[in-house]
């Protein structure tokens, strides 16, 4: 049962992954990164990240992805020219992430960690629950927690100060 | 299911959104394809909280997503202002720091 699960979930975020890099209008890759962000949430429940799911679907696939798609509505579905400014970049990109992932692959499975193998050790009760977070967020990792808060602060007000229309903004020709 | 599983995934998904980041000229999608990435990492710290026993990948895993938020907000803030003054939306054409 669990391995069904694991690769419906697995289908679904390499389905999404691909398609975001495949299709062309930035408004479809958008969908379907969603896609590929819940089937993650899936997964993360198989792992016993009940919050960490939850966390994923409303924040990112709910918030996030929103904004996404205004910003893709905002601007427009310019489809990508064909050119490619490296001579074969369409066939050197997809080896290179090949090479990538055999080396990743190599490299985590030839090490001696614990961890592999095996089912993992066994989890106690309340193990990824909101309550277990966010004791260890406000207790042990507390100086983290205001950390991210701030981050979060100031990309808000960096974001505003870079998308605010300027009434005295020089204009450029597009194409320059 | 043992914990290879996950991580093999891990590294497709990280793979895959490279391959994006290369492949792709839009600033929007890359920006979708280092979502992609940073996702991958996010699987893996879980897999290795699940299989450790051990809630402090999850708490790493939360802090990625937070700043995934932040680069997104900053990034589609750089993009609504390229559109605002007439850039193209290209990486290959704006590529001079000079104004």
């Amino acid at each position: 049962m669990e391995e069904v699960a694991f690769f419906v979930g697995a289908i679904g975020a390499l389905g999404g992954a691909v398609a975001v890099v495949a299709l062309r209008n930035p408004f479809y890759s958008v969908l379907a990164l969603v896609v590929h962000l819940v089937s993650l949430a899936g997964l993360f429940l198989l792992l016993h990240a009940e919050f960490l799911a939850a966390a994923q679907v409303v924040v990112y696939a709910g918030a996030v992805m929103v904004l996404y798609l205004f910003v893709a509505a905002y601007v427009g579905s310019n489809e990508e020219p064909l050119w490619e400014p490296i001579a074969g970049q369409r066939f050197l990109a997809p080896l290179l992430a090949a090479a990538l992932f055999v080396e990743l692959s190599v490299a985590i499975l030839g090490t001696g960690l614990k961890s592999l193998g095996g089912e993992g050790a066994t989890i106690p009760a309340g193990f990824g629950s909101p309550a277990a977070i966010g004791e260890l967020l406000l207790e042990r990792f507390l100086i983290a927690f205001e950390a991210a808060s701030l981050l979060l602060l100031i990309a808000a007000v960096g974001a505003v100060v870079l998308a605010a229309s300027k009434k005295e903004a020089t204009e450029v020709p597009r194409g320059r | 299911m043992a914990v290879e599983w996950y991580l093999v995934l891990s590294a497709l998904l990280f793979a895959v959104g490279a391959s994006g980041v290369l492949l792709r000229r839009s600033p929007l999608v890359i920006l979708l394809c280092l979502e992609l990435m940073l996702n991958a990492g996010n699987l893996a710290l879980v897999a290795f909280s699940r299989s450790l026993a051990n809630q402090d990948g999850q708490i790493f895993a939360l802090v990625v997503m937070v700043v995934a938020a932040c680069e997104v907000v900053v990034g589609l803030g750089l993009i609504v202002a390229m559109f605002r003054r007439r850039l193209p939306l290209n990486v290959d054409e704006i590529r001079s720091l000079r104004g």
